[in-house]
């Protein structure tokens, strides 16, 4: 890890209207760090991850991203083909359905590939092999590199939209509840392929969910969200041991147990 | 036509002329760029060439001599009809013969003849976004193409290659201009798609209903995109033309009978014509096969009917230069 952090968010609110989608958050995160954002439904959470992967702009406040470079961006300044530059190598975006971040129609190899052939590979033979070398990492059988995701399980589907938003060996990943929606079991082998990854790769990432438990595996460190504001934020484990924000408590408390 | 009220010349009113010059101009100092245009109806369905009708329209005058060709032939409906549309509402001089035209409006061929500077080519596109199939949103293309952001063109030669072992795509063959557009050739087959690449003559591309114009400049970089281990390669064919036995050129299979008797003959029916009326002429010398005059010979099992079984229309003979 190095001293300085990777993002640095400063002040960030954004308003629908003089409805409030997030106000007033204020975070860095550093490499290799997994930060959760965690609250109930319709607390900002997404709203929040939204803006920081330039998806939305914020009303105001400012983000910041230290490049490979070590230069540092305001996100909010640069020109949309610098961000969607960003968008496709140096950051990985997974969605909750995976159909929102694969396509559909074009076989397994070439989702993986379709990064590579962006920033400019044009060796059919190196973009399958790397291919074929991420299907592998993710569990997913190279014989079904042909095969159109429309004909994946759902854990499949989210193994390989994870595979296509790391092959270009991003530094920031961010996850909107990748684990929503898959039954359990396929959710622990999901959640314990995340951390491998997250861990080998040194990657940072934030993770959005309304899920604790993950939260508890994937992140070291956790934001509370409830009505667009942060109400409490720290270590994962001192979170969800000792909660003390009221909200986080009966957060915390309303998990059920087996 | 002398007691009814006449059309404007050629067709379209001058300021709608105009107003596709407008963009043709704009498509010439921007190559491989898509120009909206407010594209009119015409007294044709979608699909038969508005947009192609359109350009020629606005850029014919009355010295031009025009060629229209369908698949190749001067001789389908296609290629009949507008020339007669353009015979009537323009008066203009029609030909067959590639060389002599100053105007050939195309649908899916460029032909055989070596075009030359001066001549303009028209083609007839049926759908100008070469990114259409992979991104349905308008927006997102437009978008794309600002941006330069052409990843997906090669998604979709890369599944070719994982489906067919090969880049399997034979016509709307993507290519790049000068370095920056990618850009849609209409579904002429990529056998032409080199012969765009630094022609002397200018290339416009008319889409009606898409309301889109986009042009090559003559002697302007048009590369077809591929893959380092996979170039980008022509068809080819195994057997020379049956009628005129040119090599080299592209070829269409025309049935003969309901017993599986096919023959494969030039998709140019003027050049194949020209062949056959003079096959001796230094004319072929070095293109298009040279030795295919002294292949006539070689004539296939099947017997070959005549090319055209209906009698001249009315007027063709006029048309000869």
């Amino acid at each position: 890890m190095t001293d300085e952090p990777l993002l640095r968010v400063s002040a960030l609110s954004k308003f629908y209207g003089s409805r409030v989608g997030c106000e007033n958050i204020t975070f860095d995160l550093w490499p290799g760090e997994v930060l959760a954002i965690v609250g109930e439904s319709g607390s900002g959470k997404t709203t929040l991850l939204n803006c920081l992967s330039t998806r939305l702009l914020p009303s105001s406040g400012t983000a910041s991203y230290r490049m490979r470079d070590g230069q540092w961006r305001e996100l909010y300044r640069m020109s949309e083909a610098e961000r969607r530059f960003l968008m496709r190598t140096d950051w990985g975006f997974v969605h909750q359905n995976p159909a929102d971040g694969l396509r559909m129609t074009v076989s397994a190899g070439a989702n993986v590939g379709e990064r590579l052939m962006a920033v400019g590979d044009r060796h059919y033979g190196n973009i399958r092999a790397t291919a074929v070398d991420w299907l592998s990492r993710v569990e997913i059988d190279e014989d079904r590199i042909d095969d159109e995701p429309r004909s994946f399980s759902g854990g499949m589907r989210q193994r390989l939209q994870i595979a296509r938003n790391l092959v270009t060996g991003p530094r920031l990943v961010f996850m909107d509840e990748p684990t929503g929606g898959l039954d359990v079991s396929v959710q622990a082998r999901l959640l314990d392929l995340l951390r491998g990854l997250v861990t080998d790769l040194g990657l940072a990432a934030i993770v959005v969910t309304h899920d604790l438990a993950v939260a508890r595996l994937l992140s070291q460190r956790m934001m509370v969200m409830k009505d667009g504001h942060v109400v409490e934020s720290g270590l994962t484990d001192r979170v969800l041991d000792d909660p003390r924000a009221p909200y986080t408590q009966l957060l915390v408390s309303s998990i059920l147990q087996v | 036509m002398t007691d009814i009220a006449t059309y404007n010349f050629a067709y379209l009113d001058e300021q709608t002329k105009r107003m596709i010059r407008r963009a043709i101009l704009k498509g010439i100092a921007i190559p491989g760029y898509q120009v909206p245009f407010a594209s009119r109806e015409m007294p044709m369905p979608y699909g038969w060439g508005t947009g192609g009708v359109q350009v020629t329209a606005s850029i014919i005058g009355p010295d031009d001599v025009l060629k229209v060709i369908d698949q190749g032939a001067d001789d389908t409906t296609n290629a009949v009809s507008i020339r007669a549309f353009f015979r009537k509402v323009a008066n203009v001089a029609v030909t067959t013969d590639t060389a002599s035209a100053t105007i050939i409006q195309t649908r899916h061929r460029i032909p055989e003849h070596p075009l030359a500077a001066g001549q303009v080519l028209v083609f007839q596109v049926p759908i100008p976004e070469p990114l259409r199939f992979l991104e349905p949103r308008e927006t997102e293309t437009r978008k794309m193409h600002a941006l330069e952001e052409y990843g997906l063109m090669h998604v979709k030669l890369y599944e070719d290659i994982a489906r067919h072992g090969r880049i399997a795509t034979t016509y709307a063959y993507p290519v790049k201009v000068e370095g920056r557009y990618v850009m849609d050739p209409s579904p002429t087959p990529k056998f032409d798609n080199p012969k765009m690449h630094r022609s002397p003559a200018l290339q416009l591309f008319g889409a009606g209903r898409e309301k889109r114009i986009y042009a090559l400049p003559p002697f302007t970089d048009v590369v077809s995109l591929d893959f380092e281990d996979h170039p980008f390669e022509v068809q080819t064919f195994d057997q020379p033309c049956a009628l005129c036995g040119a090599e080299n050129v592209y070829l269409d299979e025309v049935i003969l009978d309901d017993h599986g008797g096919h023959m494969f003959v030039c998709s140019d029916t003027d050049h194949c014509e020209k062949r056959r009326a003079d096959p001796a002429s230094p004319l072929w010398e070095g293109r298009a096969g040279g030795a295919g005059a002294g292949d006539q010979a070689a004539t296939p099992a099947t017997p070959i009917p005549a090319l055209r079984a209906d009698p001249p229309h009315e007027g063709e003979g006029k048309e000869a230069q």
